[in-house]
């Protein structure tokens, strides 16, 4: 079965310049909301008390809400999980203000988990505890900044390997749609306002990776392109190697698609986060791969020369016959 | 033939066989289990064996079988709820001296362990349990160190009769005042002798006052720091078995913080009061010449005496010299003095101490001695917006004994009630901690909510292989189902890795296998591509194939680095769940090398390999 016609000639690097302005219009977008709203940090960053209760019987995430602002909780967040007898109630200090509140109530932050759960079996005995967390809000602070050194590492790690293996330019491009696939992706839990927590910025991770694998198959079309060609005209070498690879990338993307589907419908609330950022990172990475990557190329003029392999360098080999 | 050499053959049969093997103990579920631990002098004997099985009967839950191990016996049961009903049964039965815990046994057989193959231990968030991270409180401990030293000189410049003005500490540093440069010098080389772990300096000097300061070097600091957490980590360890937790996690993350998984365990109070408490013993002289009376009154206390508290409230002036202090302490166990039948502490100090407390007890018999009982317990507060941990210190003088004799190494502490002694033995067998600890982090996660995470990711991990299986075998056809084979020997791979290593399965592990994957079928999509774009260009099948693998292997070489790459930075900023992602994609990514591109080519190489084809089927 084949999907796509084999000798397609789709003129990518035609479509660059709006391809381009998307790209910027959507980067910039990201940034303004990062900036403006910012991402809604989870419990494992900010620190504070979650808890997860559980009923026997159905009940109204209204009444929960209600039950724990008459106990003295009137900022708890209360979120159905899936459903109408789970739920997830949040006590996250949003502000000094509320951090001085919430404890000069109830004292010490771990033993408010203790507080809500009598409060709720008090109003409803058949609440159960499904599960606790409490974060100091040092550990939290810690996660972040280490979070960002980790992305920060790995996309330099990534540079370095592919200046290595390729070329400074391919370096470069990989670096920019890098950034950009990352921020959008951040862009998009800025905009839903979705809980980004540790698993979340761990899936953020996988993005990066997944990302760049998918430029390096392009990318080393356009090498072994430019290294073939006799009379290697950039931008043809370059729309060529998209629509070669162009049923791989797809196909690629839709089986890990598949899979990542199956996790967000299946897998439960511990990984949705996951499921749904490594969606919004193929498809980001998949159309920057396509439309991105190569324009860059294109822009920093790499040229034939640029990709010859070494040893034509090595004077000790040009003076063979 | 084809030109896949033979060994790879072997290579891929050695490697599944060996997939195979080690993915296997996952199969086997734990058995629900009661674990019973006795101690050195609570053994487990047979009348302890008859006992259990009358307590069982009585109970109307029979064990399966029970198999008995050093110092524990553990009982399996058909199910939880007999295994919980004869966990209440048995704990109530044998009274205290055994720790009775829940238990999770293993049924994978015994052919299979030998060969070191065994189960992946499930996280937290796969079987419920707590988990806590906590703080280590250096300075407290420096602090401590430094007053020891501080008595070390006053000592070593009495004994030689030197005169000095002043002694005091000010942070990390002693300074003694003396009355000539002549005396200093004396000092100086008195204290380098005894304390050669202080660095010594010269202060300010002039008007008959002549200044030494000493500090510990950074080297000494960093020794110090070092062995508190190594200590910490120990002590933890010993409380923790002490709970009888199985399968307890107990590392040390970061330079100060030690992360404690307790599965199983849902009530956080029991596990806290143990972990979070810190409980120390103190050894001081009692000040018998000080006016109580005279010091109520006034609050005037002498610089080397403190005021104290016993239990019912009674003041008490001890001095501030500490004899001896209770990470000095080799080992406490609670029992009766066999004459008074009273409940005690047997206490054994360590050389250094006991040489102080010979030392001690010879010059003062008839003297009292007082056990000073330091309980850290810790507390959040806010102060500017802020939580600050601290913790508040509650010291009680537990016993102000007449030395009866002289002694040394060991001794007893009486005047405890049964409890007490065997709390107090509890916590300080286990050795006192070096460095009190606040907990920064805590998660409950309950069983149920583990038992759903299980079936939720079984059914992920299946349900994704079955649909990307049926998609590639649509795609590519014979090729297809030759990826699907990889595949499939993927996933065995990728968890006889995880299971040799004993990588903890988590939540976010399984997220990494459902997306490794996805992903592992990328080797595959490339390599069909180039094939197809071989036949394109009119090549004949074989030599598609051969140049197919080869010009896909640069390709997916370069993308599987990069990717690797992304997966160790992950894990360098290991925090557990995120570790076990980053462990699970990082190991997937190397299995998914060879089964993508070793396994189907063997597997090709087998189908299409002598013979004369006229297309391919991909």
């Amino acid at each position: 079965m084949e999907i796509f016609n084999p000798h397609s000639n789709i003129h990518f690097l035609n479509l660059r310049r709006y391809s381009i302005a998307v790209a910027l219009v959507l980067f910039i977008g990201s940034i303004a909301l990062l900036v403006t709203r910012g991402l809604n940090y989870g419990l494992d960053f900010t620190g504070g008390v979650l808890v997860e209760v559980s009923y026997a019987q159905p009940v109204d995430a209204g009444t929960v809400r209600e039950t724990l602002a008459r106990a003295g909780y009137p900022h708890a967040l209360v979120q159905g999980l899936g459903g109408t007898r789970e739920f997830s109630i949040r006590l996250q200090p949003r502000g000094a203000a509320d951090v001085r509140a919430l404890n000069q109530q109830q004292g010490a932050a771990d033993q408010v988990a203790a507080q809500v759960i009598r409060v709720l079996k008090a109003a409803r005995p058949d609440a159960t505890l499904k599960r606790t967390d409490f974060v100091g809000p040092q550990v939290g602070s810690e996660l972040r900044n280490n979070g960002v050194v980790a992305v920060i590492f790995v996309i330099i790690g990534i540079m370095i390997y592919l200046w290595a293996r390729f070329e400074k330019r391919f370096a470069v491009a990989a670096l920019v749609t890098e950034v950009h696939d990352t921020i959008i992706t951040l862009g998009f839990y800025a905009l839903t306002q979705r809980d980004f927590d540790l698993t979340v910025l761990a899936s953020v991770l996988a993005v990066v990776g997944y990302s760049i694998n998918d430029k390096v198959v392009v990318f080393d079309r356009v090498r072994e392109l430019f290294r073939s060609a006799r009379r290697a005209d950039s931008e043809d070498v370059l729309n060529r190697a998209i629509n070669s690879t162009l049923s791989r990338t797809i196909i690629t993307s839709l089986f890990t698609g598949i899979a990542m589907a199956v996790l967000f419908f299946f897998g439960g609330p511990a990984v949705h986060g996951f499921a749904i950022t490594m969606l919004i990172g193929i498809v980001v990475g998949t159309l920057s791969s396509i439309f991105i990557a190569s324009p860059l190329l294109l822009w920093m003029g790499v040229s034939k020369k640029d990709l010859m392999p070494v040893t034509k360098e090595n004077p000790e080999l040009a003076r063979r016959p | 033939m084809t030109d896949f050499p033979r060994w790879k053959y072997g290579l891929v049969l050695v490697v599944l066989l060996f997939g195979i093997l080690y993915a296997l103990p996952n199969v086997f579920r734990p058995q629900a289990a009661v674990q019973i631990q006795g101690s050195s002098s609570n053994p487990i004997t047979p009348a302890l064996q008859r006992q259990v099985v009358q307590v069982l009967r009585k109970a109307g839950t029979p064990d399966l079988e029970s198999t008995r191990s050093g110092d524990k016996l553990l009982l399996r049961f058909s199910n939880t709820d007999t295994q919980l009903k004869a966990y209440t049964a048995l704990r109530d039965g044998l009274g205290d001296r055994y720790v009775v815990a829940l238990n999770l046994a293993s049924t994978v057989p015994g052919w299979l362990r030998a060969i070191g193959a065994n189960a992946m231990p499930l996280g937290l968030d796969l079987q419920g349990g707590v988990h806590f991270l906590l703080q280590v409180d250096a300075k407290s401990v420096l602090d401590q160190q430094m007053q020891r030293y501080l008595d070390d000189v006053r000592d070593s410049l009495r004994a030689k009769h030197i005169d000095y003005d002043s002694l005091n500490r000010r942070g990390g540093t002693i300074s003694v005042v003396l009355k000539t440069a002549a005396a200093r010098d004396a000092a100086r080389t008195l204290i380098a002798r005894n304390d050669s772990a202080l660095q010594l300096a010269n202060g300010a000097s002039g008007n008959g006052r002549y200044v030494l300061d000493a500090t510990l070097g950074a080297a000494e600091l960093t020794k110090i720091e070092n062995s508190i957490i190594t200590q910490n980590l120990t002590t933890m360890r010993n409380r923790v078995n002490a709970l009888g937790v199985s399968e307890p996690v107990i590392q040390q993350q970061g330079a100060t913080r030690i992360v404690v998984e307790l599965p199983g365990v849902q009530d956080t109070a029991q596990a806290k009061r143990i972990l979070g408490a810190t409980a120390t013993l103190e050894f001081h002289p009692v000040d018998q010449s000080a006016d109580i009376e005279q010091i109520l009154k006034t609050g005037i206390v002498s610089p080397e005496d403190r005021l104290y508290r016993m239990r019912d409230g009674r003041p008490l002036v001890l001095k501030k010299k500490v004899i001896a202090s209770g990470d000095e302490m080799v080992n406490a166990s609670s029992g009766f003095d066999p004459q008074s039948g009273q409940p005690t502490v047997n206490v054994e100090l360590d050389s250094a101490a006991a040489a102080r407390m010979f030392d001690f007890t010879t010059r003062n018999v008839g003297k009292n001695m007082a056990i000073v009982y330091i309980e850290r317990i810790p507390e959040v507060k806010q102060v500017d917006g802020k939580e600050v941990h601290t913790s508040k210190t509650k010291e009680q003088v537990i016993s102000d004994a007449t030395v009866q004799g002289v002694f040394s190494k060991n001794f007893q502490i009486t005047g405890l009630t049964q409890t007490e002694a065997q709390n107090l033995a509890l916590l300080l067998k286990s050795g006192s901690l070096a460095a009190p600890m606040n907990i920064v982090e805590e998660r409950v996660i309950g069983p149920s909510l583990g038992q759903l995470n299980i079936e939720k990711g079984l059914l992920s991990v299946l349900l994704g292989l079955g649909l990307v299986l049926v998609a590639a075998a649509i795609y590519y056809k014979l090729f297809g189902l030759v990826a699907d084979i990889a595949l499939v020997f993927n996933l065995v791979l990728l968890v006889a890795v995880l299971s040799l290593f004993q990588a903890t399965l988590t939540m976010p592990g399984i997220a990494g296998i459902v997306l490794t994957l996805g992903m592992a079928i990328d080797a595959n999509v490339l390599i069909c591509e180039r094939v197809r774009e071989e036949l394109r260009n009119g090549s004949t099948p074989l030599a598609s194939i051969r140049a197919g693998y080869e010009k896909a292997w640069a390709t997916i070489l370069d993308a599987n680095v990069t990717h690797l790459l992304a997966a160790f930075g992950l894990m360098t900023f290991g925090s557990g769940s995120i570790r076990g992602f980053a462990i699970t994609l990082a190991v997937g990514i190397l299995t998914s090398m060879f089964t993508s591109v070793t396994v189907t080519h063997a597997i090709t190489a087998l189908i299409h390999g002598g013979r004369k084809l006229k297309t391919l089927s991909v």
